[in-house]
C-alpha cells in the first residue's frame, strides 16, 4: 500500500476552554473517498477546517503529502475545498468565482483562463452559467459551482463539507455521482463531511465516526462493514437510524 | 375598556361574545352584584367552549376531570382558563384523573396544555394520570407527553456577582485590545508585503472604493459643508454686525472650514456611508464563510480585502476636502454678499490673506488620517464578526460608534499638535 496522503496524529480541536475531538488518529490514502461521520454538533466541519488549515490544532499533527502542515499563507492552493454553504464570492459571476484563483496564480491570457473556466463548469453540468450571479443560481448550482471554483486550480485533493445537505434527492444523486466521477476519472482523492446514509453507501471508501459524548473517534473503516459488522451500539444507531421519537402503526 | 382589551383573548368568536354578553344581562347572573369581572368573562368563556370541562369528586382526595368534545387552538385560551381555575382548587386533593374518553377531536397545542396541567399537577404533589380516550387522541397523547424520557436537568448557572462581571468585562475589553493589536501587526506585514510585490495589490477594490466611497459621496459631502459654510457665516453675522465687524466673516468662514469643519465633516459622512458599508460588508463575508474561502485560494484576507479599502479612501480624502472646503466658503460667501453686503472681489481678496497654505495642508492631512481610521476600523471590526447576522448589526454599529470616537480623540490630538509646532 503506497503512502497515505494525509496523515492525523494524536489530534486535539477545540475552542478556547471546549474539547471537540481528543487524541484522534488516522490515515487518509491516496484516491480515497473519505468521509467524516457523527451527530450534530461533534465537530466533523470543525474536524475539516483542521485539516485545511483555517483552524490550528490543540494539540497531535496533520500532515498532507508534499504539503506538510496544512497552512494558507498566500500561496497557490494546493488542495480545494467547498464550503457547505459553497461560499461563492456574492459579489463575482460564477465564471470570476472559477477564475478567480487561475487569474491570480497563473500567467495565462484572459481567452485561456475562459476555457479554462468554461471546462471546469461544464464537468460540473453549469456550461453557460458563467455570467449569473451566485444569489441567481439553486442550492444545488451554487454547490456544483463551489465544486468547480475547488476544482479550478487542478488540486488532486478536495475537501467538501456537507455537499448534498439541503438538496432534493435528485440533485444530491447527482452530486454524488459527480465525485464519483472526479474520484474515478481523475484520481482525484475526496475528504467529505456528511450524514447523508445513501451517499456515505454509495462513494465512501472509508470512514471515521465522531462522538460528541467521548469526544474521540469511535469507528474506523469501510462503511459497508461498519454497519454489517459493528458491534458498538452508536455506531448501530447511526447506520440503521433508530430515533427515540415514539414510533407508531 | 377592559372589556375590549381582554375581547382580544378570544379573538375570532368576539362578536358570539358580545351577543351572549347582552344576553346575560337579561339573566339572573347579572344580577349578582358581587360577580366581579373576570368571573363574568368566565361565565362568557364556558359559554363559549366547543369542549366540556367536568370536575367530579370522586371519593376522599380524589377528583376526576372529564374532558369531552372538540378541543383545537381556538379553544386553547378556554381551557387554559379551565386549568388555572382547577389549579388553584387542588388543596387536600392526593390524585386526580383526567378522563380523555369523551374528547372527539384534539389538537397538539391543546395537548401540550394539558400535559403541562399534569406535570404543574404533579410538581403540587397532586397524582395525575390521562385515561381513556379514542385510538387517535392516544397518538396525540404519545406524542406529547407518551416519552418517559426526562430531560437531563442542566445545572444552573450560579448568579455572577459585581466583582465577577468587572473582571470578565475586562477581560473582554483586553480581548479586543489584542485583537486590534494582532490586526494592526499583520497589518504591517501586509502593507510590507504589498509594497515589495506591487502586482499582489487588489487594484479592482482601489478602483471600487474611490467610485463609491468617493465619487458617489461627493454630492452629500457638498450639500452638507455648503450648509455649514451658510449656517457659520449667517449665525455669525449678527454678532459681527453689532462692532462694524462684517468683513471678518471671511477669517471665520475660510479658517474654520480648511482647518476644522471641511475635514472633519467629510470624515462623518464617510464614517455613515463607507465605515458601515465596509464593516457590513466584510462582517458578511466572514460569516457566509467567503474570508475563509478566500484564504483557501491562497488569498490573505488582509492585503486582497483591507488595503484596497485603506488605499481607495486615502486616495479619495484629499480631493474631498478640497471640495468640501471650497463649497463651505461659497457658503459663506453667499451669506457675505446677501446680509452683510461684502462684495465678491472683497471676499475673495480678504480671503487670501486670512487662510494660508498650511491651513489648507493640515485640513487635508487630517482628512487623509481621518479617512485611513476610518478604514482600518471599519476592516477590523468586519473581520472580527462572528455570529450570523446579529453578529454582522453589532459589528457594524461598533464601528461605526468606536470611528466616532476616534475621529474626535484624533481630532483634539492635530488641534494640539499644530499649536505646537506652531501652524
Amino acid at each position: 500500500m503506497s503512502k497515505p496522503l494525509i496523515t492525523v496524529r494524536d489530534l486535539s480541536i477545540g475552542y478556547g476552554d471546549t474539547t471537540l475531538l481528543r487524541n484522534a488518529s488516522f490515515d487518509v490514502p491516496r484516491g480515497d473517498i473519505f468521509i467524516i461521520l457523527g451527530g450534530s454538533g461533534c465537530g466533523k466541519s470543525t474536524l475539516l477546517r483542521h485539516l485545511i488549515g483555517l483552524e490550528t490544532p490543540l494539540a497531535g499533527e496533520i500532515r498532507i503529502a508534499g504539503i506538510g502542515a496544512p497552512r494558507l499563507e498566500g500561496a497557490a492552493p494546493r488542495f480545494g475545498v467547498m464550503f457547505q454553504s459553497g461560499a461563492l464570492f456574492s459579489s463575482m459571476t460564477v465564471g470570476e468565482n472559477v477564475a478567480f484563483a487561475v487569474q491570480e496564480w497563473t500567467h495565462l491570457p484572459p481567452e485561456a483562463v475562459s476555457a479554462i473556466v468554461r471546462a471546469k463548469l461544464a464537468l460540473v453540468g453549469l456550461e453557460g452559467s458563467e455570467d449569473k450571479l451566485p444569489a441567481a443560481l439553486s442550492g444545488g448550482m451554487r454547490k456544483r459551482a463551489a465544486i468547480a471554483r475547488a476544482m479550478a486550480f487542478e488540486p488532486n485533493l478536495i475537501f467538501l463539507d456537507e455537499p448534498s445537505a439541503g438538496l432534493d434527492p435528485v440533485s444530491a444523486v447527482e452530486l454524488d455521482e459527480l465525485i464519483l466521477a472526479l474520484n474515478r476519472n481523475l484520481g482525484l482523492t475526496v475528504v467529505m463531511v456528511t450524514h447523508e446514509l445513501e451517499s456515505i453507501f454509495k462513494v465512501g471508501k472509508h470512514c471515521i465516526m465522531l462522538d460528541r459524548d467521548t469526544r474521540t473517534i469511535i469507528a474506523q473503516g469501510e462503511p459497508q462493514k461498519l454497519r454489517s459488522e459493528t458491534d458498538d451500539p452508536r455506531v448501530r444507531r447511526f447506520f440503521n437510524r433508530e430515533t427515540s421519537i415514539p414510533q407508531w402503526q | 375598556m377592559q372589556f375590549v382589551t381582554s375581547l382580544k383573548l378570544l379573538d375570532t368568536r368576539a362578536i358570539e361574545l358580545m351577543g351572549l354578553w347582552a344576553r346575560m344581562n337579561d339573566s339572573e347572573l347579572i344580577d349578582r352584584p358581587s360577580m366581579v369581572f373576570d368571573e363574568r368573562l368566565s361565565v362568557v368563556v364556558g359559554m363559549l367552549q366547543r369542549f366540556s370541562w367536568e370536575r367530579v369528586e370522586a371519593g376522599d382526595a380524589s377528583v376526576r376531570v372529564e374532558l369531552g368534545g372538540r378541543i383545537t387552538i381556538d379553544d386553547a385560551a378556554a381551557l387554559w382558563k379551565r386549568i388555572s381555575e382547577t389549579l388553584t382548587h387542588v388543596e387536600g386533593v392526593r390524585q386526580l384523573e383526567l378522563s380523555l374518553e369523551q374528547i372527539q377531536m384534539i389538537d397538539g397545542a391543546c395537548m401540550a396544555l394539558l400535559v403541562q396541567f399534569r406535570t404543574d399537577l404533579r410538581t403540587r404533589s397532586v397524582a395525575c394520570e390521562f385515561s381513556g380516550g379514542s385510538a387517535e387522541v392516544r397518538r396525540i397523547v404519545e406524542l406529547y407527553g407518551g416519552r418517559s424520557k426526562t430531560r437531563q436537568k442542566r445545572p444552573v448557572r450560579p448568579p455572577v456577582n459585581a466583582i465577577e462581571q468587572i473582571g470578565s468585562a475586562t477581560l473582554g475589553v483586553v480581548g479586543e485590545i489584542n485583537q486590534i493589536l494582532d490586526f494592526l501587526g499583520r497589518l504591517v506585514a501586509s502593507t510590507l508585503h504589498v509594497l515589495r510585490h506591487p502586482k499582489s495589490l487588489n487594484l479592482r477594490d482601489v478602483g471600487r472604493t474611490m467610485e463609491r466611497a468617493g465619487a458617489d459621496a461627493a454630492p452629500i459631502v457638498l450639500l452638507i459643508n455648503f450648509l455649514m459654510g451658510f449656517v457659520m457665516a449667517y449665525q455669525s453675522a449678527a454678532q459681527l454686525k453689532q462692532f462694524g465687524a462684517n468683513i471678518y466673516v471671511v477669517d471665520l468662514v475660510g479658517v474654520s472650514m480648511t482647518r476644522e469643519l471641511g475635514p472633519l465633516m467629510m470624515a462623518i459622512i464617510i464614517c455613515g456611508r463607507s465605515g458601515a458599508a465596509f464593516a457590513a460588508e466584510l462582517g458578511t463575508m466572514k460569516v457566509s464563510e467567503e474570508v475563509d474561502a478566500l484564504r483557501t485560494l491562497g488569498f490573505l484576507p488582509l492585503p486582497y480585502l483591507v488595503i484596497p479599502r485603506m488605499l481607495g479612501l486615502i486616495l479619495v480624502a484629499p480631493i474631498l476636502v478640497l471640495m468640501a472646503d471650497a463649497i463651505g466658503i461659497l457658503g459663506g460667501a453667499l451669506v457675505a454678499s446677501i446680509s452683510l453686503d461684502i462684495t465678491s472681489t472683497s471676499f475673495l481678496i480678504q480671503l487670501q490673506s486670512a487662510v494660508k497654505a498650511s491651513d489648507i495642508v493640515s485640513g487635508v492631512i487630517k482628512g487623509v488620517v481621518f479617512c485611513a481610521t476610518i478604514a482600518l476600523i471599519s476592516c477590523q471590526q468586519g473581520l472580527a464578526t462572528s455570529g450570523g447576522a446579529e453578529g454582522v448589526g453589532r459589528r457594524t454599529t461598533s464601528a461605526v460608534v468606536s470611528i466616532l470616537f476616534a475621529l474626535i480623540v484624533l481630532d483634539a490630538l492635530f488641534t494640539v499638535l499644530l499649536a505646537l509646532f506652531g501652524l
